[in-house]
C-alpha cells in the first residue's frame, strides 16, 4: 500500500512493469520488490527445498527470498534480486522455481515431507547403487530443487570489461563513505566512490535522522552534488564491489542497462578492474534475523527493510505492524513507522529490562515464538513468562542486531575477530594491504562515529599517499551508543529458518553438530548453509553462533567461515565480455587475404593466422579436385603460394653467426653471403623444437625464418638464450614477420615467371639453388631466396607488406597465363609430403633428430643448446619411433593421420602398437596415397609389411613402410 | 616493368567517428627499430642528437624533434618515426626497417581515454600517462604500443595483420562509450 510522504520516488512518472503475467504499475524510484509491496503482492518467491512460499525479506542486494528472472530467451537474466532490480516501462519479470504457478505450487508437497529431507538426507538416503547418484537421483533432486535457470541460447547482450585507477577507492556511499570521499578529495587525491545502489547516501536514504540540522537524506544530496562538482572525483552507482585481490586491484560489477531497455551498443553490465593505490571500505552493515518457529512466512522481514521501504518507497509492507527485536533500532523503526501513520500492533523487545517512549503496545522480555499463516503472514505468537498471546498482525519487522559489511576484508584469507560488546565480527587491521575499513563495516554504529571514521580513515589514505588532509569540522549527528542483548534463536519446536535461501533451520545446524560436523566449515557444507547468491549474507553469524551453542563452545571458538568473492553475483558474460566467438583471439591476416576471398577459398586456421585451404575452381566439386590440379600446377608448370605466415626474424651484429650456431645444430657463422641454409632447433631437452632457413644477407645481417606455429615460441627462446644464456654475444633481432609478404614461385616455370616481375633477370648461375639476395620489382626492394618446400625449381620472393596484395595478383595472373596458378595448404601439405619434408605434425615435441634421421645434422664441432641432452642413451636406441613412409598395398588404399602401426598378423591393441601416422595426402604426382609417420625401428624395416588401423574411423589398410622421401630422392628437381 | 601498388595496413576500415571519438589511421611513415649494439649507447645517443636532434628515451618516454619522433619500443629499443634513419645510426645499432610492420591508428576525442580504458589495464591518468608517455601494452587480446601524442590524442600500433582486429576491438569500445553518454529511452 502505498503511504502519503515524500521518498525518493517521482510521483510524476509512472511506470508499467509486468510480474508473472501480470501488469502492475509503481513509480520512477520504485524497485521491484517496492513496487510489488506497493501493489499488494507480498508473495514472490518459492523456496529452494521445500517450496515454501516467499516474500522480501530486506530492501538490498543481501536478498534471499525474492529472486526472479527477467528477460526473455537469450536476454533472459536468472535470480536476479527484486530488491535490486529497478523497474522500468515495459520491464518483464517472473518467479522461479515454481510449478505450474507461484500461488500454486505442486512441489510444494516437499514441505510435507520435509522431516525427511533435513540435512545430510541426500548423502544418507541415495547411497546405493553408487552409480545411481550422478544418473538418477541427482539429476531428479536437481530439478525439484533449485534457482532460476538460464536460458540455453547464446547471449546476444553486450558486456563490457574495463579498467579503473585512482589514488583512493571509497567503497559505499553512506556518512562514511562520502566523508571518507571528500576529505580525500580536498586532499586533492584521484577519487572513485563505488555505491551498489541508483543514489548515493546507503542508509540515510532510508532513516529519518538528521545530520547537521537537516535531513539527513538531504545533507546526503548536498555531498553528493558536492562530490559530483570537483574534478578529481568519479562517483560510480549501481557498480558493486566484488572482490579484493593482490596490488590493490578490485573488481567490480556496474550494472549498465538493467534498469532499462537495452539500446544499441549499450552494454548490460560492465565488469571493472579497479587499481587504487589505497582503499577505504564503507559498506556499512547488515541487519541479521532472528530464528523463530515459521519466521519464514511471507510478511515477514527485517526491521530494517521495512523502514526502508516505508521512508524511501512510500509503501506500507502491511496495515497492522509488528516489530521484534534484541536491540534499541526496533525503536528507531517504529518511531519512523508511526510517523509515516503505519499501525504498529506490537512492539517486542526481548530485553527484559528494555523501555519504550512511544505509544505503541509494547512487550519487553518478550519473544516472537511463531506465526500464522501461509501464504501471507496471519498472525505472531509472543511468548513471555506469563504466557503466549497471539497477534493479529500481518507485517512483522525483526532485528536480531548488525553484522557489519566486512565481506572485501576476507578476500584474502584473513579471519575478523568476535566483538562481544556489538556481538558481531569485525575486521583486523591489514586483512587486505592498503585497506581501511571504516565506519558500520568496522563496528561504528552511530552516524556521529561514522562521521568520524570516515574522515580518519580519509587522512590515514591521504598521509600513505603523500598528502595531506585537514580534518574538516564534523557535521553534528546522532551518536547514542548501540544496545544489544544476543538472541539468536527462540527456543520451541518446529522449524525456525536460519537460511532462508538454502533452507536451512536451527535443527539442521544441531544435526549437523550431533553427527560430528563441528567445525563451522563441516557444518556449512553439510547443511549447505552460506551457499548460493546471498553466500550466507541472512545467516552466516546467527547459524555459527547456534553450532556454538549445540557445541558447547563460544562463537570465537567456533570461529566463521570464509568469505569468496564474489560479493554479489556476477554474469559469467561480464568476466568474459568480449571473448565469445570470434572474441576470443585476434584474427591475422595476411596481405593476399581479401583476394584469396574473393576467390572463393575456404580459409583454416594456423595459429591465429587464416590460410586458404584450396582454390576451387569452375566445375570442380571436391577439395580434392582442386588440390589436385594445384600439385600439378607446381610439377609440371609454375604454383603461387603465400608463406608470409612463416616466422621471419632480422639478426643483426658482429655475433650473429656465433649465436645462430648456438641456437642451432649445425653450423651458421661458416655460411656465405648470398646463401641460404637449413637449420634445425632444439629445446635444451634434446627434443627438436623447430626447423626452417636462415639466409645471410650481409656479414652481420641475417634473417631466420620459422615455421609459422613456432615463430612465438622460437622468439620467446631467442630472448631468453640472448638475455640468460648468451648475454656476452653482441647483436641484437626483431621480428619482420609483419614486415615482409612472401610467395612461393615454385614449379619449372618459376624462373620464367620471375623474369617477367623482376627488374632485371636471373639466370641459374647468378641465383643457384640455396642463393639469396636483394632484388628490385617494380622499382620496390624486394628480397629472393631460391628455396624449396616442394622439392621443384623454387623461389620464395618478398616485397615490404603494402605491395603484398598487388605482387599476389601480379603473380597469379601470370602464373596463370603459364599453366599454373595459385595453390592453397593441401596442395602444399601434398607436395611436401612427396618430398618427405617434416612439419610440426613430425615434430611435435616428443621426437629427437635421431628419430626423424636428422642426427647427421648435430655437428660435433661446437656446442649448442640440447646438445648434450641429444646424447643420452635412451634418446639413440634402434628401437625407437623412427619417421618412415608408408604406401598402401592391398584393396584399402585409404591412409588416416593418427592411426596406429602394427605388425602384420598382430592384434591391433596397444600392448602391440608399433607407432602411428603423421601425416597423410594424395599424390597426383605417385597416384597413390603417401604417408608419413613413426615406426618402431622403422629406418631398418624399408620394404616391410605393417597394417595401419584407426580404431576411431573404423579404417585398416595394409601398407609398406618406405623411405619417407618419395620423389626425386636426390633432389635433381630444385637443383635445375 | 610491372607496377606495384602499396595498400595501408587498415585500407577500407577507417575512419570511424562514434560519440564524438575518432579512430583514423595515421599516414603511413617510415618506422626503423634501433636496437643499440653492446656498450655503444652512448655513441648512439650522440648520433642520434647529431642526425636527428633525438635523444634516446628512457622507458615509457618518447623524445621528439620536428616530424620525427623516437618512441620507447621495450627493453634496449626503439622506434623511430616520420624521418628515414640515418645511416649514421647503423654503426652503433641494429637498425631495422619496420615500416610495413605496423598498423598504426590515432584514437582522438573527449572520450577517447574512456575507449582505451575498456581495452588497456594501463593507468590512463594525467599523472601517471602525460602527453608524450608511451608503453608497450595490450589492447584487448593484442600486443600494442600506445603513444600519447596531444592532450586528447593516442597512437595505437598494432601487428599489420590484426589491424581488422584493432579496428574491430576499437569501434566496440567506442560504441559502449557512445552509447552511455546517451540518456536512457525511458
Amino acid at each position: 500500500m502505498r503511504l502519503a510522504g515524500k521518498g525518493l520516488i517521482n510521483r510524476n512518472k509512472r511506470v508499467r512493469f509486468c510480474f508473472d503475467g501480470r501488469d502492475y504499475e509503481g513509480f520512477e524510484g520504485d524497485t521491484l520488490a517496492s513496487a510489488l509491496l506497493a501493489n499488494g503482492v507480498t508473495l514472490m518467491a518459492r523456496s529452494f527445498k521445500y517450496h515454501r512460499p516467499r516474500g522480501v525479506l530486506t530492501a538490498g542486494s543481501e536478498e534471499p527470498n525474492a529472486l526472479v528472472t527477467v528477460g526473455k530467451g537469450s536476454s533472459q537474466d536468472p535470480n536476479v534480486r527484486a530488491t535490486v532490480q529497478e523497474i522500468y516501462e515495459g520491464l518483464e519479470a517472473v518467479s522461479q522455481n515454481r510449478w505450474p504457478s507461484l500461488d500454486f505450487d505442486v512441489m510444494a508437497v516437499n514441505d510435507l515431507g520435509a522431516p525427511f529431507l533435513g540435512a545430510g538426507f541426500y548423502y544418507k538416503t541415495f547411497m546405493w547403487p553408487k552409480a545411481f547418484w550422478e544418473k538418477l537421483y541427482e539429476p531428479v533432486i536437481r530439478r525439484a530443487a533449485g534457482l532460476g535457470a538460464i536460458s540455453g541460447a547464446p547471449i546476444e547482450d553486450k558486456y563490457e570489461r574495463a579498467f579503473a585507477h585512482c589514488d583512493v577507492l571509497v567503497i559505499g556511499s553512506g556518512p562514511t563513505g562520502l566523508m571518507a570521499a571528500l576529505t580525500a578529495a580536498e586532499a586533492g587525491a584521484d577519487v572513485l566512490l563505488a555505491e551498489e545502489d541508483s543514489a548515493l547516501g546507503g542508509r540515510l536514504l532510508s532513516e529519518s535522522g538528521e545530520i547537521d540540522g537537516i535531513p539527513a537524506r538531504d545533507w546526503a544530496a548536498a555531498m553528493a552534488e558536492k562530490l559530483a562538482g570537483m574534478d578529481n572525483v568519479r562517483l560510480m552507482t549501481r557498480t558493486s564491489v566484488t572482490g579484493a585481490y593482490d596490488g590493490g586491484t578490485y573488481g567490480a560489477l556496474e550494472r549498465v542497462a538493467h534498469h532499462r531497455p537495452l539500446a544499441k551498443g549499450l552494454p548490460k553490465e560492465c565488469f571493472w578492474r579497479i587499481a587504487a593505490k589505497r582503499t577505504v571500505l564503507a559498506a556499512g552493515a547488515l541487519e541479521r534475523p532472528v530464528a523463530f518457529q515459521n519466521n519464514d512466512r511471507p510478511g515477514v522481514m527485517m526491521a530494517s527493510a521495512l523502514r526502508a521501504y516505508v521512508n524511501r518507497w512510500n509503501v506500507a509492507p502491511g496495515q497492522k505492524i509488528a516489530l521484534f527485536g534484541n536491540n534499541d533500532s526496533i525503536h528507531d523503526v517504529a518511531a519512523d513507522l508511526l510517523a509515516a501513520g503505519v499501525h504498529i500492533a506490537a512492539l517486542i523487545d526481548s530485553r527484559a529490562e528494555a523501555t519504550c517512549a512511544l505509544d505503541v503496545p509494547f512487550y519487553a522480555g518478550a519473544q516472537v515464538c511463531g506465526t500464522d499463516g501461509r501464504k501471507q503472514l496471519e498472525a505472531v505468537s509472543i511468548a513471555r513468562a506469563s504466557g503466549v498471546e497471539k497477534v493479529l498482525v500481518d507485517c512483522l519487522g525483526m532485528s536480531g542486531g548488525w553484522n557489519p559489511t566486512l565481506h572485501l576484508t576476507c578476500h584474502m584469507n584473513g579471519r575478523p575477530e568476535w566483538r562481544e560488546e556489538i556481538a558481531a565480527f569485525v575486521p583486523k587491521v591489514g586483512m587486505v594491504p592498503g585497506l581501511m575499513a571504516a565506519g558500520a563495516c568496522n563496528g561504528a554504529f552511530s552516524t556521529a562515529a561514522c562521521l568520524g571514521e570516515g574522515v580518519g580513515a580519509a587522512q590515514a589514505a591521504c598521509e600513505a599517499l603523500g598528502l595531506e588532509a585537514k580534518a574538516p569540522k564534523l557535521p553534528s549527528a546522532e551518536n547514542r551508543p548501540y544496545r544489544i542483548a544476543p538472541l539468536w534463536a527462540v527456543a520451541g519446536k518446529g522449524r525456525a529458518w536460519l537460511d532462508f535461501q538454502n533452507d536451512v533451520t536451527v535443527k539442521d545446524v544441531k544435526q549437523a553438530a550431533v553427527e560430528n560436523f563441528r567445525s563451522v566449515e563441516h557444518m556449512k557444507r553439510y547443511t549447505t548453509q552460506g551457499m548460493a547468491t546471498d553466500q550466507g549474507k541472512n545467516s552466516n553469524v546467527q547459524a555459527l553462533a547456534v553450532l556454538a551453542d549445540a557445541t558447547g563452545r563460544g562463537i570465537p571458538e567456533t570461529g566463521t567461515t570464509t568469505y569468496r568473492p564474489p560479493f554479489t553475483p556476477v554474469a559469467i558474460a561480464a568476466m568474459a565480455a568480449g571473448a565469445a566467438d570470434k572474441g576470443f583471439a585476434p584474427e591475422r591476416f595476411t596481405t593476399s587475404h581479401r583476394l584469396t576471398v574473393a576467390a572463393n577459398a575456404p580459409q583454416i586456421e594456423a595459429g591465429l593466422w587464416y590460410r586458404p585451404s584450396y582454390f576451387p575452381a569452375k566445375g570442380e566439386t571436391t577439395w580434392r579436385q582442386s588440390c589436385d590440379r594445384e600439385v600439378g600446377y607446381v610439377r609440371q608448370a609454375v604454383g603461387i603460394c603465400d608463406v608470409s605466415t612463416l616466422g621471419k626474424i632480422d639478426i643483426k651484429g658482429k655475433d650473429a653467426g656465433a649465436f645462430l650456431d648456438f641456437l642451432y645444430t649445425n653450423m651458421f657463422s661458416t655460411l656465405k653471403v648470398g646463401r641460404v641454409r637449413y637449420g634445425l632447433m632444439l629445446r635444451e631437452d634434446g627434443h627438436v623444437m623447430d626447423d626452417g632457413t636462415t639466409a645471410r644477407l650481409a656479414d652481420d645481417h641475417f634473417v631466420m625464418t620459422t615455421t609459422t606455429a613456432a615463430a612465438g615460441e622460437v622468439m620467446k627462446h631467442m630472448e631468453f638464450v640472448s638475455q640468460g644464456l648468451r648475454p656476452d654475444m653482441d647483436m641484437r633481432f626483431a621480428s619482420v614477420t609483419e614486415q615482409w609478404a612472401q610467395f612461393a614461385v615454385a614449379g619449372p616455370k618459376a624462373r620464367a615467371l620471375l623474369n617477367e616481375v623482376l627488374d632485371s633477370p636471373i639466370d641459374g648461375e647468378s641465383w643457384p639453388f640455396m642463393a639469396c639476395g636483394p632484388v628490385k620489382l617494380g622499382g620496390v626492394d624486394g628480397r629472393l631466396f631460391r628455396i624449396s618446400f616442394s622439392g621443384e625449381h623454387a623461389y620464395e620472393v618478398a616485397v615490404p607488406a603494402r605491395y603484398g596484395e598487388s605482387l599476389f595478383a601480379t603473380l597469379k595472373a601470370r602464373a596463370e597465363a603459364l599453366g599454373g596458378g595459385v595453390y592453397g595448404m593441401e596442395a602444399l601439405n601434398v607436395l611436401r609430403i612427396e618430398k618427405g619434408f617434416i612439419t610440426h605434425a613430425e615434430i611435435h615435441g616428443r621426437v629427437t633428430a635421431f628419430d626423424i634421421g636428422m642426427q647427421g645434422m648435430l655437428s660435433k664441432k661446437k656446442d649448442f643448446i640440447g646438445k648434450a641432452a641429444a646424447q643420452r642413451a635412451g634418446l639413440l636406441e634402434e628401437d625407437r619411433e623412427m619417421l618412415v613412409g608408408l604406401k598402401p598395398l592391398g584393396a584399402v588404399k585409404q591412409l588416416m593421420a593418427g592411426a596406429h602401426l602394427y605388425n602384420a598378423g598382430a592384434e591391433p591393441v596397444r600392448q602391440s602398437n608399433q607407432g602411428y601416422i603423421t601425416s597423410v595426402g594424395f599424390s597426383p604426382t605417385l597416384g597413390t596415397y603417401l604417408g608419413l609417420g613413426f615406426l618402431r625401428g622403422g629406418r631398418a624395416r624399408h620394404g616391410e609389411t605393417v597394417q595401419m588401423v584407426d580404431h576411431v574411423r573404423g579404417v585398416a589398410t595394409t601398407c609398406e613402410v618406405c623411405h619417407p622421401v618419395f620423389l626425386d630422392p636426390e633432389g635433381e628437381r630444385s637443383r635445375d | 616493368m610491372i607496377e606495384l601498388k602499396p595498400l595501408s595496413p587498415a585500407t577500407g576500415l577507417l575512419p570511424l567517428d562514434i560519440g564524438g571519438v575518432t579512430l583514423r589511421e595515421a599516414e603511413m611513415a617510415a618506422l626503423t627499430l634501433i636496437a643499440p649494439y653492446m656498450g655503444r649507447e652512448a655513441q648512439l645517443t650522440e648520433a642520434l642528437e647529431a642526425a636527428h636532434g633525438l635523444g634516446w628515451p628512457q622507458a615509457g618516454e618518447t623524445s621528439a624533434s620536428g616530424a620525427a619522433r623516437l618512441i620507447w619500443f621495450g627493453r634496449k629499443q626503439a622506434v623511430l618515426v616520420g624521418a628515414a634513419a640515418s645511416a649514421k645510426l647503423a654503426a652503433h645499432a641494429a637498425l631495422t626497417d619496420q615500416s610495413d610492420a605496423w598498423s598504426c591508428v590515432v584514437l582522438e576525442g573527449a572520450g577517447a581515454r574512456d575507449v582505451l580504458a575498456r581495452l588497456a589495464p594501463l593507468d590512463m591518468r594525467d599523472v601517471a600517462f602525460p602527453v608524450g608517455a608511451t608503453a608497450r601494452t595490450e589492447v584487448f587480446h593484442m600486443a600494442c604500443s600506445i603513444t600519447r601524442i596531444e592532450a586528447q590524442s593516442w597512437q595505437i600500433m598494432g601487428f599489420r595483420s590484426m589491424a581488422k582486429t584493432l579496428v574491430h576491438d576499437l569501434q566496440v569500445a567506442m560504441e559502449g562509450v557512445a552509447a552511455r553518454a546517451k540518456p536512457a529511452l525511458t
